[in-house]
Order: C-alpha cells, then structure tokens, then sequence
C-alpha cells in the first residue's frame, strides 16, 4: 500500500452552527455606554471569544451569542465605558 | 464576533471565561498572511478548541499526542519539503507550521521530541502557553509552577508551602539548540507578543515563543483579571520581556523601581498560603530569586 492510499484519520470541517452556545454560559453581561466608548478597540484583541467589533457608529459592540461574561473587556477599558451586570 | 479576529480560530470553543489562550492563539497567527498549518498537542488549547462534533479551527490542524509536538511539526515540515521537490509547492510560497502546547507538553512530556525537532534545525514556529501547571486536569505541578504555588499535587498546608523546587530554566534549555531566535513574551503585552510573533515569521528554521498565561481557574483570581495579573508579573520582574536573536540578548520592557513580588503573589489563590505567619521567610526567598534571575538576564544582555 503506497501512501495516497492510507486511510484517514478523523477529520472535523469548521461549522459554526455546531458549536456549543458558550453565550449561555453568561451570568454576568457586559453593556457598552455608547458615549462614553471611544472606540480605541483595546477590548478587541484581549477577548477571548473575539466578540467584540465596531458598530456602525465605530463604537464597541458586543455579540451576546459567543459572550461568556468573564468581564475583561470591562477590566482593560480605559474610559470605564465597559460595565458588568446581572445577566437577565 | 469580530471577523478580522476570528480568520483562524473561531469563537464557540470551551475555554473557561476569562482564558488568554485564544487571545495568543489570533495575536501569533494574526502576525503572518502566509498560509499556517497548526499543530496542538493535548492541553487545554486542544480539548477545548476541537469539542467533537465541532472544531474552532479555520485553518489546517493537527492534534498530536502530548509528547510528540516537536515530532509532528518535523514530519510537516519533511512532506512540505518534499512536496516542494516534485514541484507540488510553487518555489516562493512559504508555508508556516506553527506547533501550540501547553507547559505540560514542553517543559515536561513533550521536551525530548522539541528538542529533536530543534536540533535537527527543522522550519517551524513553536509557541508555548505557560500556565504554570497542568491545568487541563485540575492543576498538578509540572516543571514550570514557580516554588511556592499550591497545586492539586503539592498541597500547601501546615508541612508544607506548597511547590518546593524552583520552576525550569526552559529559555536556556532551548537557546542551548542553537537556534536562531527564542523570545520569552507575556499575554497581558499582545503588542509584545504580535512584534516577537512577526519577527519569528520572517525567519527559517527553528522558531520559540514562551508566553505566560495566567489561568482564571487555578491560579484562583477573578475570571477578569488575566490582563491586570500577567501586567504584574512582568512589573514585579517574575516574568521578564526578553528575547534572543542570533546570539544577541535583548530586553523588552523594564523599570527602574519593580514592583515587589509580594504585589503580583497576593493577587491569586494559588499564593494566599504564604500571607499566613510563617510565610513571609519563603517570600524573601522568592523575592531573592527574582532579583538573582534579573541580574542573570541584565549580565547576559551587556554580554
């Protein structure tokens, strides 16, 4: 047996609607204050599910579906625009 | 969900809230356009990213067994050689193997196949996520924890401070391969650790990154403080921003007044032993080592 004829491992094909809804996982939610938020986007990259991105109006916006609450967005904020709530 | 992030690893995967893992993971990728192949030896990157029947990951990846990350990126980079031979590979298309593991699988169980794949100056990029522990299965003490830290295998209690040894010189095991460049990063500095990433792309050969991570879960602090806990390890000198390259030691960041260790230990459960009577003599002693570690470094860069 030559080596293009070995059989395959299992493989996984990226598929978002399989993943498991971590948004549920959520006790506390972080809400942006539109006004305060200066869109420095310094919350981006320290996200661990990259949920947040820039609305229409280049202020941070958060996808709830992905959110798990840990709350370092509000953490690293430098205008405080990031508060935690009780998730309701 | 951000979509310039999300272009390697998607959201959906199970790390705890608050984890740094997926944040190092997009910085390192986000630092090249050449096409990566990934490979992830069993940790928590690994369990948490590929949760059958979903997988997180957009681009190529292989999980390999705890030991044997070096092993499987060497074997990559072989077919990718020979592929380039029978012309398979256009001539200029560089392709990146970029190995992730946990300090379990590098500092420990994994060191003997990275330091194959090191020696035999194989092309890829391995980057270790250093959470001090194996945190994938509740925290045992691997050969990174620090001396003092209280772990699932060495309690803190009233015989005992918790870790007795001091953590591995890793840095130093893998500049000792001759390898061209080997940088030592933080997840709180991701500028830091995009800059290092960048610079470890443009190269050939062998390639290491080692990246604290602190963990919500086992270092025992809040899950929204990873940021403001690995900052402080860097400015108390715990964990010193430095690299080398072609020989040549460089310092990152430093600061004329460190913070004392005190301010970076009291902040996580895993330390809070050494606050009780009686700690304060193994607090000196890690205070020590730091200063000791620092003066190492500063005499290795005025080499």
């Amino acid at each position: 047996m030559d080596w293009e004829n070995i059989e395959e491992g299992a493989i996984i094909e990226h598929d978002l609607k399989k993943s498991p809804r971590t948004g549920d996982w959520r006790y506390m939610k972080p809400q942006v204050d539109k006004k305060t938020c200066l869109g420095c986007g310094n919350c981006f990259d320290v996200c661990p599910e990259a949920a947040i991105d820039y609305d229409s109006e280049r202020k941070a916006d958060i996808d709830y579906d992905v959110c798990k609450g840990c709350g370092v967005c509000a953490t690293v904020c430098p205008k405080k625009a990031i508060t935690m709530m009780k998730n309701t | 969900m951000n979509e310039k992030l999300t272009k390697h690893l998607a959201p959906g995967h199970s790390t705890c809230a608050g984890c740094g893992i997926p944040a190092i993971v997009r910085t390192v990728l986000g630092a090249t356009d050449d096409p990566v192949i990934v490979v992830s030896v069993t940790g928590c990157l690994e369990v948490t990213s590929t949760l059958y029947p979903y997988s997180a990951w957009k681009v190529p990846y292989i999980h390999s067994a705890f030991e044997n990350g070096g092993a499987t990126a060497a074997g990559i980079d072989g077919a990718i050689k020979a592929l380039r031979k029978r012309n398979k590979i256009p001539a200029g298309k560089k392709i990146q193997v970029v190995v992730f593991a946990g300090d379990g699988g590098t500092y420990d169980i994994g060191l003997q196949s990275l330091s194959g794949a090191l020696e035999r100056q194989h092309d890829f990029l391995y980057v270790c996520y250093d959470n001090e522990a194996y945190m994938n299965t509740g925290g045992q003490r691997s050969g990174a924890t620090p001396r003092g830290a209280d772990t699932e295998t060495t309690p803190a209690g009233k015989k005992s401070f918790g870790k007795l040894e001091k953590r591995k010189d890793l840095m130093s095991i893998v500049i000792a391969h001759h390898l061209k460049y080997a940088a030592q990063t933080n997840v709180a500095y991701l500028a830091d650790l995009k800059m290092k990433a960048k610079k470890a792309f443009a190269l050939d050969g062998p390639r290491f990154l080692l990246v604290l991570q602190p963990c919500t879960n086992l270092w025992k602090y809040p899950t929204s403080e990873y940021v403001r806990i690995g900052k402080m390890a860097t400015e108390t000198n715990f964990w010193p921003l430095w690299e080398y390259f072609d020989g040549k030691y460089k310092i990152n960041w430093a600061t004329e007044n460190p913070k004392p260790i005190e301010d970076f230990l009291k902040t996580q459960g895993r330390f809070k032993h050494l606050f009780r009577p009686s700690g304060e003599k193994v607090i000196a002693e890690m205070q020590k080592e730091v200063n000791e570690e620092w003066k190492r470094l500063v005499n290795l860069v005025q080499i």
